[in-house]
């Protein structure tokens, strides 16, 4: 009788709404939502390339002229254009959700979306003046 | 009830979101665009060096490189999940892209260690 316990002769059929690959294009905010999401994969590109700059330096003058090299590449100037491109979306986006997970009280008062939004603005602005002087005159 | 991982994952992409988004475009400008354009000059290999030598300027790259690596695996993951509908791979998925993280982060630490 049971030969086989797996067997059910009258399993229901879950239903399953049918969702295809590209829901998302048809409709801004969405196509917003998945550009934000690819920026990710921008953001790990260049921690990659970051790490090879990192282990250039660290194997000697050699290693880091090829690296300067590979760098002048007009296929390593487009894939860093892009990157730019996504990185600043990223952080556009990122810094514009930042009211959302912050509460900051002033005298008692919420401060408002739009200034905490802002404050992150200027301090990205501050902090890439900083770090273009530190590489610049190093 | 099984005590969920997720904040644990959601806290490095966090931190890994906040990093990337204040350092990567002015990073990826100079050493990406201006300098191999000759906008900028490089750092000579000795200035690379000393900068690299200084012990803040490590914390800052091991921190910058594997949290943004954790911030990209976390959403890299349920871009694939939702953007192309491939939840039911979940398992595959996570150990791949946390697992890349990982590995990352551990070459990292190997090379600048070794500086």
């Amino acid at each position: 009788m049971a030969d086989n316990p797996h067997y059910t002769k009258y399993h229901p059929k879950w239903y399953r709404h049918k969702v295809p690959i590209f829901w998302w294009v048809h409709k801004w905010t969405s196509i917003k939502f998945i550009t934000r999401e690819i920026t990710s994969v921008f953001v790990a590109f260049y921690a990659v390339v970051l790490l090879f700059h990192v282990s250039a330096v660290a194997q000697g003058p050699e290693a880091y002229d090829s690296f300067l090299s590979c760098m002048k590449s007009p296929v390593s100037i487009g894939a860093h254009l892009l990157a730019l491109l996504f990185a600043s979306f990223h952080s556009y986006t990122w810094f514009s959700l930042a009211p959302k997970g912050l509460v900051v009280k002033m005298r008692g008062e919420r401060v408002s979306g739009p200034v905490i939004a802002g404050a992150h603005y200027v301090a990205w602005l501050i902090v890439s003046i900083v770090v273009a002087w530190i590489v610049l005159s190093a | 009830m099984k005590k969920s991982n997720e904040p644990f994952w959601w806290a490095l992409f966090a931190g890994g979101g906040m990093l990337s988004a204040f350092f990567l475009p002015v990073l990826i400008l100079l050493t990406g665009l201006a300098m191999p354009l000759g906008w900028v000059e490089p750092p000579s290999y000795e200035a690379a060096l000393s900068l690299l030598k200084h012990p803040l300027t490590r914390l800052f790259l091991l921190l910058l490189i594997s949290l943004s690596m954790f911030h990209w695996a976390h959403r890299f993951r349920f871009t694939l999940y939702d953007g192309l509908q491939l939840k039911h791979l979940h398992t595959l998925i996570a150990v791949l892209c946390y697992g890349t993280a990982i590995a990352v982060s551990v070459v990292t630490v190997w090379v600048l260690w070794r500086v």
